[in-house]
């Protein structure tokens, strides 16, 4: 499953960061590396971005990219 | 002379901390060619120690601007010792960017910031033991209430004497180290020909940056066995190039904390920020919140706080120009030398200064608003519907601001990360119809429409908003296609603005806004004075209406005759409000023969409903004013800034020129 399809407050493992560039460059410098918990903190008003929480700290991201992050759910 | 750069993290206190080393003692750096903020300063007792304010950055790949500016200033700059601030209470993250700070082999010290925070709660750090492992010296400091800013100092410039590098380079073992090693050592002679870290560059290859890979000139062979070297890597460790690069830095950070970082529980600060989100990005009270908090900024700096600071000004403004008139009338100037200087000079720079206080107070807030964290909620609840417009949530805030003044609006563009989404909300700014703008509505509402006076400010405001909708799309969908900047963004815990941030930001403004009025407006302002003072054989006129301008306004009135106002004097009022849109009615008014407050009445003369009309959406949609024209063509260039001139002209014409029609037509009809 992906980062996306988890409930509100759902903890899960990441297991894969997947597309290119830029954008997955910052991911993995904000720590989302495999084998990192994450949790589904809040989603925003319009249902997208959402908002996770790892390593102490809250980081938004949209839909779209979340996507692209791969969670096994603990 | 020492040099000290001061690198960071977004949100961990960097511009509090410059603010604490520095004190007033500061100035905005510029970079060639590239829009990133920076700050220059001296150190607090030391007038021989320089340092600068990089931007805020997470990593140093070669991804954004605010990156590779960092990058090429610690390469190609003499930095004696690099001041790297981390937020104690988020260190894990923070200290991603540290470990490659440390590959530069420059001197650094680490100052760790909100200790002070992180104490309360019930966490620590043992400083001795994380200082050795990490091989820098560590010096806990709370930025806000300027602890350990002096130990810092001292620190830095011992480190900077002693030259004294980072100790430690490897935090790895295994496939990763050996592939770091081997590389490192291969391509040597070529980082140390461009005067970089042999390491650092062997990693930034691995992590497969090709702006590196081509600085360093190296052989295709060389090119070669990298590539097999990364190769083996990723098998041996089975993750990608990037990933195994991220992945060994965050296991050597989770090490390090590990035996040394006594987490905090769950801080004050964090549940806080939880609660009040709980309000302001909550479900349903999220959009109505912020409605409410932005229809407060707006009534507090532009209605009674603002106008009453306004009119002051404008008061005492008047004073000094009363003051100096007397005494040069006193001297015996000469006429036509006094009229340049208080009837075209003074009168347009104070037209303009006027506005600084509501300006300041718009700032004041909006500087608060950013410096708490609210903005970046605001960027997070407004995204997706930005998006559809090929926008980020980031450039909401700047078109806000446009509702007051385009002039601040296109500097705060400042804080968004591509070019494309500067410049696309640079264009969309002015679309956002400002307060310059509310006079010239308020009086033609008068003249024509009186009962529904409301309506049609409202409609002349919805169709701004519309039109930049429309904009927008037509932009992106030809111009400017692509997609916008990811939003990959830190959600910072809310906090207290520091006094002392606040008051910097808001003298810098009012220098920029100063520094605009003397320049810009005062050469438009002698323009138009001479266009209007003189005829075409120079003499003096008598009659504003025998002048070059009037003879302009007449020229150009074929333009203006379709959208339903052929009269020279409309063209000529709107040829004035090009150096300031209140300039409309001033020129109105003088052109008319008559004071503001009988304008409406004599307006009679020159409109109908339907071209008065025509006249405010005209007035509402075309080109902005020189100042913002001037900001505009700081931020983006001379070449899109008359683009955007003569684009907004000529969206401005046609949507005059087919209501004016449409409502003829129609009227006719019924």
């Amino acid at each position: 499953m992906t980062l996306d399809e988890l409930e509100v407050g759902e903890k899960a493992f990441i297991t894969a960061v997947n597309g290119e560039g830029a954008l997955r460059r910052h991911l993995l410098g904000m720590g989302c590396i495999p084998k990192t918990q994450v949790e589904l903190h809040k989603v925003a008003p319009m249902k997208d971005p959402i908002e996770i929480r790892l390593r102490g700290y809250l980081l938004t991201l949209r839909v779209e990219d979340a996507k692209k992050i791969e969670v096994e759910r603990i | 002379m020492m040099n000290f750069a001061l690198i960071g993290n977004q949100n961990c206190g960097k511009t509090t901390l410059f603010n604490q080393l520095t004190g007033s003692n500061q100035h905005v750096g510029n970079f060639p060619g590239v829009t990133v903020d920076s700050k220059e300063g001296i150190m607090i007792g030391h007038e021989d120690c320089t340092i600068i304010d990089l931007p805020g950055i997470y990593s140093l790949s070669p991804y954004t601007n605010e990156e590779i500016v960092t990058r090429d200033y610690l390469m190609n700059q003499q930095v004696d010792c690099i001041i790297n601030i981390v937020d104690a209470t988020n260190i894990e993250r923070n200290l991603y960017l540290t470990l490659q700070l440390i590959e530069l082999q420059i001197p650094m010290v680490l100052a760790i910031n909100m200790m002070d925070e992180m104490k309360a709660n019930g966490g620590t750090i043992k400083i001795n033991d994380f200082s050795k492992r990490i091989g820098v010296e560590c010096i806990p400091i709370s930025a806000f209430k300027n602890q350990g800013i002096s130990d810092l100092i001292n620190a830095a410039i011992q480190t900077a004497r002693e030259r004294r590098k980072p100790l430690r380079l490897d935090f790895c073992s295994g496939a990763v180290h050996r592939c770091i090693h081997g590389i490192s050592t291969m391509i040597e002679d070529h980082a140390l020909a461009l005067h970089m870290a042999p390491r650092f560059a062997a990693t930034k290859l691995i992590e497969g940056d090709s702006i590196l890979e081509k600085q360093l000139k190296l052989t295709e062979n060389e090119i070669d066995l990298i590539e097999h070297s990364v190769t083996e890597m990723e098998r041996e460790c089975d993750l990608d190039r990037e990933a195994a690069i991220a992945d060994m830095r965050y296991q050597f950070i989770e090490r390090v904390c590990k035996d040394n970082v006594v987490r905090a529980h769950e801080s004050r600060e964090y549940i806080r920020s939880v609660k009040i989100d709980t309000i302001l990005t909550g479900k349903y009270l999220a959009l109505p919140s912020f409605a409410l908090i932005m229809a407060l900024v707006f009534y507090l700096s532009f209605g009674p706080l603002g106008s009453f600071l306004s009119d002051e000004f404008a008061l005492l403004i008047e004073k000094i120009i009363a003051f100096i008139s007397e005494l040069l009338l006193d001297y015996g100037l000469n006429t036509v030398v006094f009229s340049l200087v208080v009837d075209g000079i003074f009168a347009g720079i104070s037209s303009v200064l006027s506005f600084m206080p509501v300006i300041l107070v718009l700032f004041f807030f909006l500087s608060i608003l950013e410096d708490s964290g609210y903005m970046a909620r605001v960027a997070f609840i407004m995204d997706k519907p930005l998006r559809k417009l090929g926008l980020s949530g980031k450039s909401f805030v700047p078109m806000l601001i446009g509702f007051g003044c385009s002039v601040p609006a296109i500097m705060s563009t400042r804080t968004l990360s591509s070019n494309r989404d500067r410049i696309m909300t640079i264009l969309l700014t002015p679309f956002m119809s400002c307060t310059a703008k509310v006079p010239i509505y308020a009086v033609f509402t008068l003249a024509f429409f009186p009962k529904h006076a409301a309506q049609v400010m409202i409609l002349l405001y919805a169709t701004g908003i519309l039109v930049g909708i429309f904009v927008a799309f037509l932009l992106k969908s030809t111009v400017y296609k692509g997609d916008p900047i990811p939003f990959v963004m830190e959600m910072p815990n809310y906090r207290l603005p520091s006094a002392k941030s606040v008051v910097l930001l808001m003298w810098e403004k009012a220098k920029d806004f100063l520094t605009k009025a003397f320049t810009v407006i005062f050469l438009a302002s002698i323009v138009i004075w001479f266009l209007q003072s003189f005829d075409l054989k120079l003499n003096l006129v008598a009659d504003s209406a025998d002048s070059i301008l009037a003879l302009l306004g007449h020229g150009l009135s074929f333009i203006f005759a379709p959208l339903g106002f052929s009269d020279w004097r409309a063209a000529t009022a709107l040829i004035t409000g090009f150096t300031a849109k209140e300039a409309v009615i001033s020129t109105l008014a003088v052109l008319m023969h008559t004071t503001i407050a009988q304008l409406p009445a004599a307006l009679n003369i020159l409109f109908t409903p339907i071209s008065a009309y025509s006249f405010l959406l005209f007035t509402l949609l075309y080109s902005p004013c020189v100042a913002a024209i001037a900001a505009a063509k700081r931020e983006m260039g001379i070449k899109n800034t008359l683009v955007m001139i003569f684009f907004q002209c000529s969206i401005a014409w046609v949507v005059a020129f087919l209501f004016y029609h449409l409502a003829s037509f129609i009227i006719l009809w019924l």
